[in-house]
């Protein structure tokens, strides 16, 4: 059965390093690296003017560029595309926000905090907080806590 | 004690190569390795942190999953936030190390501290196991009445996991989930409404359930939609388009097939509808939603209106995205209210030509659900325009779908002669084979065009390029009408004169029989048409057999055989050449079509159809009857393999043989029926792996060793499961007529078409049922004002040598026929064809030449005390009426 749910989402950047790679459904390792290559190879030469969407496998990829990096989530091909393409961006922005002024290298090296973050935007493949404010604060409390 | 696990990352970054990666990585895991093996926990986490960022880079990391379970376990909130986070990434549900965390997970959700619940619900929801969910679910339930927000909302989406798991809970889930709907936090309002929706859509009793809710919903979704500005939620000028999408999706399901709640809901659809501003993605998310929600439920005309005006508007975007979605939309939406997306059609058909194979593909689909008779001329002109531009990865899809439109809608077989001719120009390696074949159905059933088509063919063949279908198409045509080449028989009006000598038609097939493009099965067809054209073509004579024994010495078995088989039917055979290479019989088109939908009108017991009714054709009497016996299911069976194989060899011997001489490439091994022509059927069944070459040497044999040479190629075939039905025909054809075709090798070669021609030069007689035990015959004549009616006089006949008392005679038409049976002269017949019972039956076919005749029959008589009961299908009916 094909749920609408989102089936993995994925953070990379130019040369196809992976910087976050969620699953929401249980693959094999080496499945994953294989799809993440193939994800790469889809997204990475599409012509910014083309949509944000690519057919993959028997599912759907919305994706988007900022800067050097992709952010890909697989989802239900008769799923709304557009609101995916909006929760991308809503990620982009709380990242930015956290780490003011994201950059790759910020990932690189926090990227337990992003997984973090991604944990409180979203939860067993669908969205659970759509408010930046909320997760900020959120992160806030769960640092001083450490 | 190892380094900081920023120290890692960086001098995992600062390698120059891949293998430097992989030795510093080495030697990273040989330290955590030796630090989990010393049990080392004052940096278990940071070992575990460490771990995951190699895990990322794509190295084996499974020596590290028990180390989660410990920090799991362990104490501190930090070592819990990286053993739950390490558990999530390094392990998945499928672990069974993880029911080891079930009780550390039952623990931490019973926490005192709400930030340690918060983690054991996210690890809940992302890996939760159905064994997990049974463990759980009171817990999560109890969290979701938890008065933190926090918790609440991600309880929501835990549960969402456990009734994905296991489907019983929903149940339980139901009234706690309810409570949800009424939060005041946007966040445990769109988990709460996504969970209701997952429960909606696992059972009707949740469905029922949530609908009485639909007022509240609306509420939310009202004060969403005219709240102001809410800074926290806000995107773009609107107020949390997630939750509103959210909530537009339950309702479109708690609204479908309900016509109450529907209406309960088109005041807030149509005021999303028209209030969400268009400009920003968000606000097209919400458009777009709303328009699918509008579609699924019992919405009323003026909503719809509404949702494909937005449609055509998003059409109309400059945003790829919003084209897209509009597509994918529309395509939903043709089956509804198609006037209104063919008013898009030209957009549509532009944006087939997109530069984004994305749209390209959405749009090809749509426009084939657009497609009608009336439109189809000017679509399939566009897309063919296009198709010789399209990018070779594209071409395939375009290719595909043009074809089965033009097969669907062409308004008449010229026209689709003519297109198909011009895609295998264009894009001749991405027509499929049985593209190919239909054309070839239909130019042999069109008398009118076959000398039109080849000399188009011909005409194209000038640039022939190795395109295989081409090549195939043209070979087959030439075999068949070559003289048509020479002689412009039959002109169609604004047809170009041609000038081609025998010669010339020849060089074709040699072109397409010598070029190292193409395979062997288009080779096979090219020999084919040479052995056909040497019938017809006396000053080629030399050359054509010169050329069909260049392959006596092929690799490849099957043209071998059929060099060296066709090789001695030219020198050896030249007496019967003439009828054996007559023109391939009309394809039956009906049969055709019957036979590529095997699902359709599969009624086991009826559909009789069976021996070579591909090959089926008009002069030959090859209805078949059928026993009710078990065999039957096995005729069936063969009947609907494809047919290139002739199943059940029990009709005239010159069908299979001239059947065996068509185009396809045969590879029947059924052994053919009895009388002296067996030889030459083997000799022609080409491919028949016991069927050796040496078979042509032989002379006619005596009866008795004709038989023992058949059950010794019964022995030999290699489908020994079709043995059982095929001998018992064979056998009781013997009793027929094996023993007078002895004295004729190739007696029945013809006998039954001749005295036919004789009595009716119009329409051959049928036979339309035969048994071991009774034959049915009908003869036809028409009455020359109406074309539509036929005059069928059915002739039975009693075979075997018990009388039948109570005969009744039934036949049956599909719709487009009409029927009126005659009172039959008799009710009991007579036993060893003493005397045989007559009745006319009067058939009307109100589709005269678009649709062959087709026709059940049920025979049930009472034979030695018995009750009988016969049936068969014919379809063989002479073309034309």
């Amino acid at each position: 059965m094909s749920r609408k749910q989102i089936r993995f989402i994925l953070l990379q950047n130019r040369q196809g390093k992976t910087r976050l790679a969620k699953y929401y459904i249980p693959l094999e390792d080496s499945e994953k690296h294989k799809l993440e290559f193939e994800v790469h190879r889809l997204v990475v030469n599409r012509d910014p003017k083309f949509t944000n969407f690519v057919e993959f496998r028997t599912h759907k990829v919305i994706y988007r560029r900022y800067a050097g990096l992709f952010f890909s989530m697989c989802v239900d091909v008769t799923d709304n595309e557009l609101v995916y393409l909006e929760s991308i961006h809503l990620f982009v922005e709380i990242l930015d926000h956290f780490f003011s002024n994201v950059c790759e290298l910020d990932l690189v090296f926090n990227f337990h905090k992003v997984y973090l973050i991604l944990d409180e935007f979203i939860l067993a493949g669908e969205l659970q907080e759509t408010s930046k404010k909320a997760i900020i604060e959120r992160m806030g409390e769960l640092e001083r806590q450490e | 004690m190892g380094t900081r696990l920023r120290d890692m990352i960086r001098s995992i970054r600062a390698c120059k190569t891949a293998a430097d990666e992989r030795a510093v990585v080495a030697k990273e895991c040989a330290t955590l390795r030796n630090a989990f093996k010393d049990n080392d926990q004052d940096f278990r986490h940071r070992n575990v942190a460490k771990l995951m960022f190699i895990h990322m880079l794509g190295y084996p990391t499974h020596f590290g999953q028990m180390e989660c379970i410990k920090l799991i376990a362990a104490g501190s909130f930090p070592e819990k936030r990286i053993g739950y986070l390490g558990l999530m990434l390094l392990l998945d549900e499928r672990q069974e190390v993880l029911m080891l965390v079930t009780n550390s997970l039952k623990n931490d959700l019973n926490h005192s501290n709400q930030f340690i619940v918060g983690l054991a619900l996210c690890a809940l929801g992302n890996i939760c196991t159905a064994e997990m969910a049974r463990d759980l679910a009171p817990e999560v339930e109890k969290l979701l009445h938890n008065n933190n927000s926090y918790i609440r909302k991600k309880a929501a989406l835990c549960s969402l996991r456990i009734v994905r798991k296991v489907p019983e809970l929903i149940d339980y889930v139901m009234v706690p989930a309810t409570a949800l709907l009424t939060d005041k936090h946007h966040g445990v309002l769109i988990s709460g409404v996504k969970l209701c929706t997952e429960l909606c859509e696992g059972s009707e009793v949740a469905l029922q359930h949530f609908r009485k809710h639909v007022i509240s919903l609306i509420r939310v979704l009202k004060n969403l939609v005219v709240s102001g500005y809410a800074p926290e939620y806000d995107v773009n000028g609107i107020t949390d388009p997630f939750l509103q999408i959210r909530l537009l999706r339950l309702l479109s399901l708690l609204g479908k097939g309900d016509s109450e709640t529907s209406d309960n809901m088109s005041d807030i659809l149509a005021q999303v509808a028209t209030n969400t501003e268009g400009s920003k993605n968000a606000g097209n998310a919400i458009l777009y939603e709303c328009v699918k929600t509008i579609m699924s439920i019992e919405a009323i005309g003026g909503l719809r209106v509404l949702a494909i005006n937005i449609l055509g508007r998003f059409l109309a975007n400059r945003d790829n995205n919003i084209r897209y979605v509009a597509l994918n939309t529309l395509v939903k939406v043709v089956s509804i209210d198609t006037q209104a997306v063919q008013r898009h059609r030209s957009t549509i058909v532009e944006c087939v030509k997109d530069s984004d194979i994305s749209i390209r593909r959405r749009a090809l689909e749509l426009i084939c659900a657009l497609v009608n008779v009336s439109n189809v001329k000017p679509l399939t002109k566009e897309l063919m325009d296009y198709l010789k531009v399209s990018d070779p990865e594209f071409k395939g899809d375009l290719t595909a779908k043009i074809s089965s439109l033009v097969q669907k809608f062409s308004p008449n077989k010229q026209w689709y002669i003519d297109q198909m001719i011009l895609l295998m120009v264009e894009a001749g390696k991405y027509v499929t084979p049985d593209v190919t074949r239909a054309l070839v159905v239909v130019i042999s059933n069109a008398s009118e065009l076959q000398g039109y088509t080849v000399r188009a063919l011909y005409r194209v063949f000038q640039a022939w390029d190795g395109q295989e279908s081409l090549g195939q198409v043209t070979v087959w045509c030439i075999g068949e009408y070559g003289e048509m080449l020479i002689d412009n028989l039959n002109e169609v009006e604004g047809e170009e004169p041609l000038t081609v000598t025998e010669s010339d038609a020849v060089d074709v097939v040699e072109t397409v029989l010598k070029d190292i493009r193409v395979s062997p099965d288009t080779v096979a067809f090219s020999l084919t048409a040479l052995l056909k054209l040497s019938s017809r073509f006396s000053h080629c004579a030399d050359r054509l057999k010169g050329l069909i024994l260049e392959y006596k010495g092929s690799v490849v078995l099957e043209l071998q055989q059929r060099a060296i088989e066709f090789g001695s039917i030219l020198s050896k055979h030249t007496n019967i050449k003439t009828a054996l290479l007559e023109r391939m019989p009309v394809l039956d088109e009906a049969t055709y079509y019957s036979a590529k939908q095997v699902e359709v009108g599969v009624d086991a017991n009826q559909t009789a159809k069976s021996g070579p009714h591909s090959n089926g054709h008009a002069k030959q009497p090859n209805g078949v009857a059928k026993h009710l016996a078990p065999e039957t299911a096995l005729i069936d069976l063969l009947s609907f393999l494809p047919d290139e194989q002739p199943s059940a060899p029990h009709q005239s011997s010159d069908d299979a043989l001239l059947g065996s001489l068509g185009a396809n490439v045969v590879t029947s091994s059924v052994p053919p029926l009895s009388g002296g022509a067996d030889m030459l059927l083997e000799l022609l069944s080409l491919g028949t792996p016991a069927a050796p070459p040496l078979a042509s040497q032989e002379s006619p044999l005596p009866a008795s060793s004709q038989s023992s040479l058949r059950s010794s190629l019964l022995d030999a075939d290699p489908f020994a499961v079709p043995k059982g039905s095929v001998v018992s025909h064979v056998m009781s054809d013997q009793t027929h007529n094996g023993p007078a075709s002895n004295a004729d090798p190739f007696a029945n070669l013809a006998p039954l078409s001749k005295p036919t021609a004789a009595k009716n030069p119009a329409f051959p007689l049928l036979v339309a049922m035969q048994t071991s035990g009774l034959k049915i015959t009908f003869e036809f004549t028409k009455q020359a004002n109406s074309p539509q009616t036929t005059i069928i006089k059915a002739t039975h006949t009693n075979l075997s040598s018990s009388p039948y008392s109570d005969y009744l005679f039934q036949a049956a038409v599909p719709k487009f026929m009409q029927l009126q049976l005659e009172p039959a002269s008799s009710n009991i017949l007579p036993a060893n064809g003493g005397a045989v019972i007559t009745q006319v039956i009067k058939a009307t076919n109100n589709m005269h030449g678009q649709k062959a005749m087709v026709m059940k029959l049920r025979v049930s008589f009472k034979a030695d005390g018995q009750n009988n009961l016969e049936q068969a299908q014919v379809n063989n009916f002479p073309v034309g009426l």
